[in-house]
Formats: C-alpha cells, structure tokens, sequence
C-alpha cells in the first residue's frame, strides 16, 4: 500500500521540483516598491508629483538623465554644444527606439516641448520651460503659433534649443518629469486613452504592462530600449501606499522592497531594528513658517519677526518631534548645491541661552510684556507631522511669553487662507524643481503673485534674483543670488525650520540605491544581490 | 384616549398611576445588576473627566522634552504615558473625554429627537406624505457629508455648537427609518386603531403611544449612536472643523494613536479603553433601559 | 406590490434630479479648487486648466452640459486622476468593493442574528452579557484601530496573512474581518432587543399556549416579527458598506471606490464627488425600497399606500 503510494506520487513530487527548478533557473527579478500614492496621471506633460515622476522615469528618458547619484548624464541626447553667449544648444541624440519599434527623432522633443506650453495641454507645470525664447508668450496666449517655441528639429538626429536668456541649470531642467519626451502617434491614436496599458508607448527601460488605479501599477524591461543589456530588474510593481505605518509593515513583512517613506514614530524602532535597511540623506527641500508680511504687527515689525525665529529650538525639534534626521535650517536654500554658498541668519552663531534672552528682549523694547503678550495664530494643513511641530513650536513661543493659538484646516481651506493672505503665520514647505538655488528665490519675487503668500516685496532683492539671469559668468550669478537671499533673510519674511531628508527603508538585497538630493531612483540602474 | 373617557375627579388617579409606572420602570432597572454597574461606571468617568481640572494634575498641553512617547510611569504620574509631543495622556484623555462625552450625549439626543419625531411622523400619517418625508431622508443619506461640514466652518465660523448639529444632522437617519419601520407595524394594532376611532388626535396618538411601544429599538439604536458621533467628532476634527488642539477628544487620541500600535501602544491602549469601557457600559445601560421601559415585559 | 414597486423606482428619478441640482451647487460654495496646490499655478496657465475642464463657464451652463452629459451616461472626467473617467474609476474599483462588502455583511448577518437571538433567549444572563459584551466591542474599538491591529498581528507578528494588497483570496480575510465588527455590534444588539419584545408579545404567548414547538415557535414566528429594526437598519447599511470604506482600504491597499467618497471631496474633484453621490443616491433609493418591501413580507399587516 505504502509502495503504490510512494508510486504514484514520485512522478508527481518529481514534474513539480522540475518546474520548480525551471522557474529558478530564470526566476524573473521583481522590484516591489511603495511609491506614495496613486499617480493622478502618467501624461508626462499633465502631472505634478513625485509618484506620478517616479514611474514616468522609468517609461521615459528625456535629453538628459540621471545617474546613480544624480548627476546630469547624456539620456537620449548623446552629446551636445552651448554657444558662447550661452542661448543656444544643440543636441545631438542617439539612435534610439520607442517601445514601438520606432526611432526616437528630434521631432519627438520638437513635439513634446510645444505640447507642454500649449494652453490646449493646460499642463500644470507648462511654466517650467519659460527660459526657452517664445515659450512664455505661448503658454499664456499671446503667441498662438506653436513654431514660436525655440525649439527646432534640424534633422532626426540634431535637435536644436534657443533659449530667451542663459540658463546655467539649463541641462538639469531638462531631465525635469514634464519634459519627458512623448510619442505623437499613440497620442493621436488614442487621445484619451494613451497612458493605457496596450497603448502607452515610451522610450525608457521599461514599458507599462498593468495598471489597476489604488492597487498595483507594473512595468516589464522595454527589449527596445537602447540599454537594454544593462538593465537587470525585469518587472517594477508600484503600490501606491498612503498609509506610511501600513507601508512600514509590508516592508517588514516583506512585501515591499522599497519604501517611499518612513514614519518619523518609527524612527526609535528603526535606529535599534532596521538601522542598516533604513537611508536617510538630505532632500532638496525646506520646511518653513511663512509669516503673513500684510498683517499687523508682524508684518511691519521684523524685531517680532526675529523674536519667533529665535525662540525656536530647531536641534530639539528636529531632534525629539521629527525625529528623522533632519537639518536644523537656519537658510532658505538648502544645502548641497554646487557652486552656492549657504547664506545663513544672523542669529545662527548664538546659542540657545543667548537666543532667548535677545528674543526676550526684542519683545520688551517693542512693548509687548507678560501682560500684554504678543499673539500669534499658527495655520497648518491636517497631518499628524505638522501637529507635532506646531504643538511644539507653540510651546517654544510660550517660553518667551508669546501667546499662541494653532488653527487646523482642511487642505484645500488651508490653502485658500493662505493664498487670500488671510493667515498670520502658517506652516509651509517648498521641493526644489532642479538643483539650483532660483527654484527657491524666484517665489519669493514682489511679482510672483500668490505664490509669494508672505507678500515679501524688496527691490533690492527682485532687481538681484532678476538681474542674475542676465549674467553670463556663473560664478558671478551664484553671488548675486546669494547676495539675495542674505537681503531675504535678514527681512525674515519667513522661519526656516529644518531642511528636509529623504527617509526610505530599503531591502539590503537591493543594489544601486543612491542617495541624491532631488530623490530620483531609477530601477534601470538597480539589480539584486543573490 | 384618556381625555375623552375620563370621569371628573379621575385626574389623580392617572398621575398616580403614571407615577408608579415609571417608579416601577425605576425599580426594574435597579434591580438589573448590569444596568447599575454600568450607570456607576459612567458617572465615575463622566465626573473624572469634567473633574480633570480640579484634581491638581498637570495641565493637557504640558511638554515634557524628556518624556517623549515614554511608556506608563507611575513613579512620575504618567499613568497612560506620553505623546509623541511628550504630553500626558492621562491628562489628555480626562479632557478628552469633556468634549467625547458632550458631543456623545448632545448629538444623540438631537439625533434621537429629530429621528423619533420624524419617522413616527412618516410612518403613521403614511401615504405621500411618508413618501415624501422619507424621499427627503433618502436624498440626505446621499449629500456629500464633506462639504456639508467644509460649509458648515466656512459660514458660520468655527464653533463647538456647529460640530454638535453638524453630527446630530447626519445621524439622525438611521432612528427616523427605524422608528417609521416600527411605526408602520405598531399603526396596524387594535389599541391604535381604537384610539384613532375614539378622536385622540394624531400627534397624541405619536407620543402617547407609537413612540413609547417604539422605545425598545430606540432604546437600543441610541447605544449604537453614540460611538458614531463620538468617532465622527474625530472625523470633522481632522477635517479641522472640530476640536483644535490643545484641545482633543477620545476619538482623535485614539486615530493619532493608531499609527504607533506597535511602538507606543500606550498612546491607544489608554484613551481606546477608557472610550471602550464609557461604551460598553452604556450598552447594559442601554439594555436595561429597554426592559425596565417595556410596555409587555411585566 | 408590483404596482408600489414600480410607482417607488418612477420616484426616484426626481429624488434623484433634486441630489445632484442640491450637490452640484453646494460643492462649489466650498472654498478651493481642483487645481490649488502648495506649488502655485501661474494665473494664466490656471485660466488654461480651467478652460480644458469648462470650469470657466457659468455656473447654470456647465449645470447644463453636466446633466447633457449625464444623460449620455457621461459622468466627465476626473479632475485628479487625468488618465481615468469618473465611470471608469467607479466600474473598476465597484467589483471589488461589492465584493469585500457582501462577504463582510454575510457574515455580520450570520454572526449578528445568532447573537442576538441566543443574547434574547437567555435575557440578562452571563450569556447575554458577554455576547452583547463581545460585539459591542466592536463598535467600541473603531476600524482605524483594529485594522492596524489585525496586520500587525496576522501579518507581522504570526505571519499567517499578507499585510496588504489585492488579489489573492488571502487579502480578503483582514479586510472582512474589519469591515463586520462594527456591523456584527449594530445588528446582535438590535436584534436582541427587538426579540425580546416579540417573545413577550400576545402571539407568541398564544403560540406557546397553544403547545407549539418552542424552536417553532421562535424560527417561524418570533425572528420574523423580530427582523423588522433590523431590516430598517441594513437598508442604508447594506449601501453603505457595499461602497467600500475608506480606512479600510487605505490600510489594506484595498483598489475599491470607499476612498473616492472621502478623497474626491478633499481635492475637490467635483466630477468624482457628483459622480458618486449619484452612484451611493441610486443604491440608497434601491435598499431602502428593497427593506420598505421587506417589512410587507415580515409583518403582513404593513400595508403599502
């Protein structure tokens, strides 16, 4: 009886360990990765965010990419030239393939810039490409003829950009998500439908298999991108994952490979669990309290404004609240651009005692006293993390007897207060598009319009930030910049808070993960360890 | 009926006779153990928390840096730990649980008053008009709850008062379907018919009779309530139209809580059992209520 | 009742007609717009966006082309996910809310009758107390606190079931389990009082008199009568949790619709909020005339008029 069984199975036991064995022989290599949430769009021209960015990397490759560490590397265009006035550069691309089979020309990039400023694209992000001459005058519509746009095919392999006025950051700006480059044909084959599976054609390492919206979005390697020797992870699956703690689990649980996020409660249980799974590296961005410069009193007095600044233990917060690793900011920029030098306030040398004394003091000479306490309101956005801070930083500013009140609003309200000016102080943070410091200087203009919600408005400061784009010599346009933000933070229109980390947990089997300060990591350049 | 057929000098006989049944009501409930323990539970909480103030503990927005997210500590009166901003949690729970219990009894009974008028309404007038009537309630179920609340803040300012209607708006639905259920079964009854026929008029007959032999559903559906508005408070707060911090409730505790189950439980274990406990006796509360007021259980 | 079926569904077009008028008005009295950000929009590439979506029209005319649209069953696009039809997103992720959401009331409804009927047979006894004990726990512990419990247990510590995602049989089980407690609490308890007074009332008194089998009683007669609170209580439930929830799936990384109800009023993506307020409206209308024709089946002296 036992013999007949053994019989019968064995044939059985055996045709499964063979396929078992087949399947490891060339087990497919997957890449589970936590990326935040859902992308609102994969139209590289219509979309905003770091999720929606993460998986257009890897479906397209603009003129240039980026490298491990983030460096400005030739993508598609193999080499090119600047003239020497600095306005004009010329491209010169590979031979490349769409997932289609068809060549990648310089017509692609010809079609994809002007799709980008058309108003009929009404892309969000169509003002990224204003240093390209026409490009300004065609996205608000004063220009109706697309050919305007300094951009020109001069045959398939050469594409040629004019610019309005030297842009040093010129090369980065082009790896930007929303200029990734877009094939007219599946456009026009499917107008509303071209980012479907099936229909979506792109010319990176990857192509787009599945997508099902709030689950699960997969990519396979694209067998006609030009690199596609080199590329070893043959399938991505992104999850879009909004709850962090919920993230945090999987990845333990090992379901994810890579996180998008870490949760700052965590971060005790990383340091004596995970520490050598988690990276934590500095982030092109800043957290900041803006201060509403059209209300009283803060808006005319800067004393008060420094009493704030200075009353805000920045160590401690960064240290007991967020508790990932933060930079304490003392500047607007953050750090890690080449060729800025970090400006910094003045009060950044005192120490802890000395701040609060001098922030005491600057509240008595202007008459503000335990019994006539300074008020301020503090505006946040609902999130777990800018309740800590503003519980926090409400009970800093209680220490050097100003009486604070924190409002919570719903984003989209917290918003329109902010916009409409009607805040005092707010909670606010700003992302660097590319790295260069104008991405942060620009916003704070007298005509930026709502963006600038502090209503900073200095000459001194608009003519420095303005007159630098006319300046040829980088090295000269760098100091003019920071001569401005010296200008803009000694008027304190805003508290510089902490400069942001990236904080991702990331499988030790993963390789290739570099950390960089604009967070891009692009799986063509991973693998994993056996 | 009572005023068509009573005989001069009866009045009281009735209110005697109305007195004893809810002194009899009375001593039913207390003689149901449950029932008791429970009511005891809930005022010891309520008066813990309205009391927080008087007990000479720290105050809820009281910042220890050193003490942040730290587990229970008895030796330094940490009895629910710390928050991640380093606050106590027992403090915090105790005046929590002010606006917890306000909104829990304040929404309840608007959403109970509205619920039980209205589907006793529907119910018993019937036809188009409880056609119509619970049309009305069905497009309710429906309007975006969101923007009803986003709205609420926008005109009318952020005001406690609001959040309290806002809640008891929304949840006053489920009793009125429930109770007009009831009604349409209770109408078909000898009792109501005879009154029907002996003159009493309508909204008598709603009150004196289809609303009490409705109480035990009611009774029951009030328990379940309570949670609702309770977690619904937490809600609108996210929303930030509730409660703004310092201030907070058990709800909100409990959701800044739930992400930190594993590495400071403490921060749910101590509001969600405080909030459970509050709950669970308010269900035997509940349950002897609904006997001790049942017309047939005698 | 076929008559009073039918007369029902012809009024629900205009309760109907009257949720969107009143909902496509007051979501645009809320302050912000689909296309506000943290990163500001330039004014004039917002005057394009707002072009593109007919958002710079009057009021009354995009009114117009809504209804024009609906009537095309054209619920628009949506605002926030640009690759997608508020249709679209609604058919995909509907399935898999239904789904969740009929397994999650089966088994509330099995747990929850036996609960409060067993909770009434033996009224104020140690039984009663920990089954009525039990569920009302809960309703206690919300749903943002067990589902984190349940994947830190099932999924981290005991290992036993995935943490999250979709589409494997496995991922159904925490999410259910979630998505019944609360329904589980609601349903024993109303169904334990309301049999309470059905066993105390004149009929089954008289059946019990009369000799009838005591398990015959209480199945043919005395759970019938019972049922009603139930049935008016699971006719806006059944809606509500057959259209998924939004914690629930947040947690799980559940692809149903739950979300789209919270999230799409946050962004204000007015087309997805009109969209499935129509959608949760027309479900809404149906199960409560489904529980309205129940109550005649339940208590045949409930008449329709």
């Amino acid at each position: 009886m036992k013999e007949a069984i053994r019989k019968l199975l064995l044939p059985a036991v055996a045709a499964a360990g063979l396929i078992a064995g087949a399947f490891t022989a060339q087990a497919e290599t997957v890449l589970h990765r936590g990326n935040g949430a859902e992308p609102e769009t994969l139209d590289p021209q219509k979309s905003t965010g770091v999720p929606e960015a993460n998986i257009q990397y890897e479906l397209f490759e603009g003129l240039t990419t980026y490298s491990p560490d983030g460096k400005v590397v030739p993508g598609v265009a193999e080499k090119w030239e600047v003239s020497d006035d600095g306005l004009t550069y010329t491209f010169h691309l590979r031979d490349s393939k769409w997932s289609n089979g068809d060549p990648v020309t310089a017509g692609d990039f010809v079609y994809t810039l002007r799709r980008l400023v058309d108003p009929a694209t009404a892309s969000d992000y169509a003002y990224i490409i204003d240093d390209i001459a026409g490009a300004y005058d065609i996205r608000n519509g004063t220009q109706k003829d697309l050919t305007k746009l300094g951009a020109e095919a001069v045959d398939d392999h050469t594409l040629k950009i004019t610019l309005a006025h030297p842009t040093p950051y010129f090369l980065g700006l082009l790896r930007h998500a929303s200029v990734l480059p877009v094939n007219e044909k599946s456009i026009k084959a499917h107008p509303d439908d071209w980012t479907k599976p099936g229909n979506l054609v792109s010319n990176g390492a990857y192509t787009l298999t599945e997508w099902t919206p709030q689950a699960s979005l997969t990519m396979a390697k694209n067998p006609n991108y030009y690199g596609a020797d080199k590329v070893k992870i043959d399938k991505l699956i992104y999850y879009p994952t909004e709850d962090l703690s919920e993230e945090f689990k999987r990845f333990r649980a090992g379901e994810l490979d890579v996180t998008y996020d870490t949760p700052s409660d965590q971060m005790k249980y990383v340091e004596a669990n995970l520490k050598d799974q988690f990276q934590n590296s500095p982030y092109l961005g800043t957290y900041y309290y803006v201060i509403n410069l059209t209300k009283e009193p803060l808006g005319k007095q800067r004393d008060l404004r420094e009493a704030l600044a200075l009353a805000i233990d920045r160590e401690t917060l960064v240290d007991k609240i967020t508790q990932a690793g933060e930079l304490p900011a003392y500047s607007w920029v953050p750090p890690g651009l080449h060729g800025y030098d970090q400006q910094f306030v003045d009060f950044k040398s005192l120490d802890k005692k000395a701040r609060l004394a001098k922030a005491a003091a600057l509240l008595l000479k202007n008459g503000y006293t335990p019994l006539n306490p300074l008020k301020v309101d503090i505006l946040y956005n609902t999130s777990e993390n800018h309740k800590k801070i503003a519980v926090a930083i409400q009970s800093m500013w209680k220490a050097i007897g100003v009486q604070a009140t924190i409002t919570n609003q719903e984003w989209k309200v917290y918003l329109g207060t902010r916009h409409d000016k009607q805040y005092q102080v707010a909670r606010a943070a700003w992302i660097g598009d590319y790295e260069d410091p104008t991405t942060f200087l620009t916003m704070f203009l007298s005509d930026a319009g709502d963006q600038n919600d502090a209503g900073y408005n200095n000459p001194d400061y608009d003519k420095l930030v303005k007159d630098s784009a006319k300046e040829t010599d980088p090295a000269k346009r760098m100091k003019m910049l920071e001569q401005a933000e010296d200008i803009f933070l000694k008027d304190l229109p805003i508290i510089p808070i902490y400069h942001y980390t990236t904080k991702h947990m990331i499988s030790p089997k993963l390789v290739g993960w570099e950390p960089n300060v604009l967070d891009y990591h692009l799986a063509r350049d991973m693998s994993f360890k056996e | 009926m009572a005023d068509v057929t009573l005989p001069p000098g009866a009045a009281g006989v009735v209110e005697v006779k109305g007195r004893s049944l809810w002194a009899d009501a009375r001593h039913r409930f207390l003689k149901n153990k449950a029932a008791v323990v429970g009511l005891v539970v809930l005022v010891l909480i309520a008066i813990a928390c309205f009391g927080a103030p008087y007990f000479g503990l720290r105050s809820q927005d009281d910042i220890n840096w050193d003490m942040i997210q730290a587990p229970p500590d008895f030796a330094q009166g940490y009895y629910f730990g710390t928050d991640s901003n380093g606050r106590d949690v027992f403090v915090r729970t105790l005046y929590g649980g002010q606006v917890s219990l306000t909104v829990g009894i304040v929404s309840t009974l608007v959403s109970l008053v509205i619920g039980t008028l209205y589907g006793a309404t529907a119910g018993f007038i019937g036809g188009r008009v409880d056609g119509a009537m619970m049309r009305f309630v069905d497009m309710l179920y429906s309007i975006p709850f969101i923007f009803f609340v986003i709205l609420l803040t926008v005109y009318f300012g952020r005001e406690i008062v609001y959040m309290y209607v806002a809640i008891g708006a929304v949840n006053w639905l489920d009793m009125a379907r429930i109770v007009r259920g009831q009604t349409l079964s209770i109408k078909r009854k000898e009792y109501i018919e005879a009154a029907h026929a002996s003159g009493v008029s309508s909204w008598r007959i709603i009150t004196r009779h289809i609303i009490p032999n409705c109480l035990g559903p009611v009774v029951v559906y009030m328990t379940l309530t309570v949670p609702v508005v309770i977690l619904t408070e937490s809600f609108i707060s996210f929303l930030g139209m509730g409660v703004q911090e310092p201030q907070s409730s058990w709800g909100t505790l409990v959701a800044e809580g739930s992400g930190n189950l594993e590495i400071a439980p403490w921060q749910v274990y101590g509001p969600g059992s405080v909030l459970a406990i509050t709950l669970l006796a308010l269900n035997f509360v509940g349950d002897g209520l609904r006997d001790a007021l049942d017309p047939k259980d005698r | 009742m076929l008559h009073y079926f039918l007369k029902r569904l012809g009024g629900a077009i205009p309760t109907l007609f009257i949720i969107i008028t009143g909902s496509f008005f007051m979501i645009r009295l809320a302050p912000g717009g689909p296309f506000d950000r943290e990163r500001v929009v330039p004014p004039d590439i917002m005057k394009n966006l707002l072009k593109a979506y007919h958002l710079d029209e009057p009021l009354w005319q995009q009114f117009v082309r809504y209804l024009e649209g609906l009537a095309h069953g054209d619920l628009g696009p949506s605002f926030k996910y640009k690759d997608f039809t508020v249709a679209q997103l609604i058919a995909q992720g509907f399935p898999t809310s239904l789904t969740l959401g009929t397994i999650a009331m089966i088994a509330a409804l099995s747990i929850g009758l036996t609960l409060g009927v067993w909770a009434a047979l033996r009224q104020n006894s140690a039984v009663d107390y920990t089954a009525m004990g039990t569920s009302m726990l809960g309703i206690a512990i919300p749903n943002f606190v067990i589902a984190p419990m349940l994947t830190l247990v099932f999924g981290l510590i005991l290992g036993w079931l995935p943490v999250g995602g979709w589409g494997h049989p496995t991922n159904y089980v925490l999410p259910v389990v979630a998505l019944c407690l609360p329904q589980i609490a609601a349903i024993s308890r109303l169904t334990r009082a309301s049999m309470i007074e059905v066993l105390g009332s004149n009929f089954v008194r008289t059946a019990r008199a009369k000799g009838m089998p005591e398990r015959i009683t209480i199945t043919r007669h005395a759970i019938r009568a019972a049922l009603l609170p139930v049935v008016s209580y699971l006719g806006p439930a059944i809606a509500q949790i057959i259209t998924g929830s939004v914690v629930v799936e947040q947690i799980f990384g559940i692809p149903g619709i739950g979300r789209y109800f919270v999230q799409s009023s946050l962004n204000r993506d007015y087309t997805m909020v009109m969209g499935v307020t129509i959608f949760y409206g027309a479900l809404v209308i149906f199960c409560n005339l489904i529980a309205d024709l129940l109550y005649g089946v339940l208590d045949p002296k409930v008449r329709y008029d």
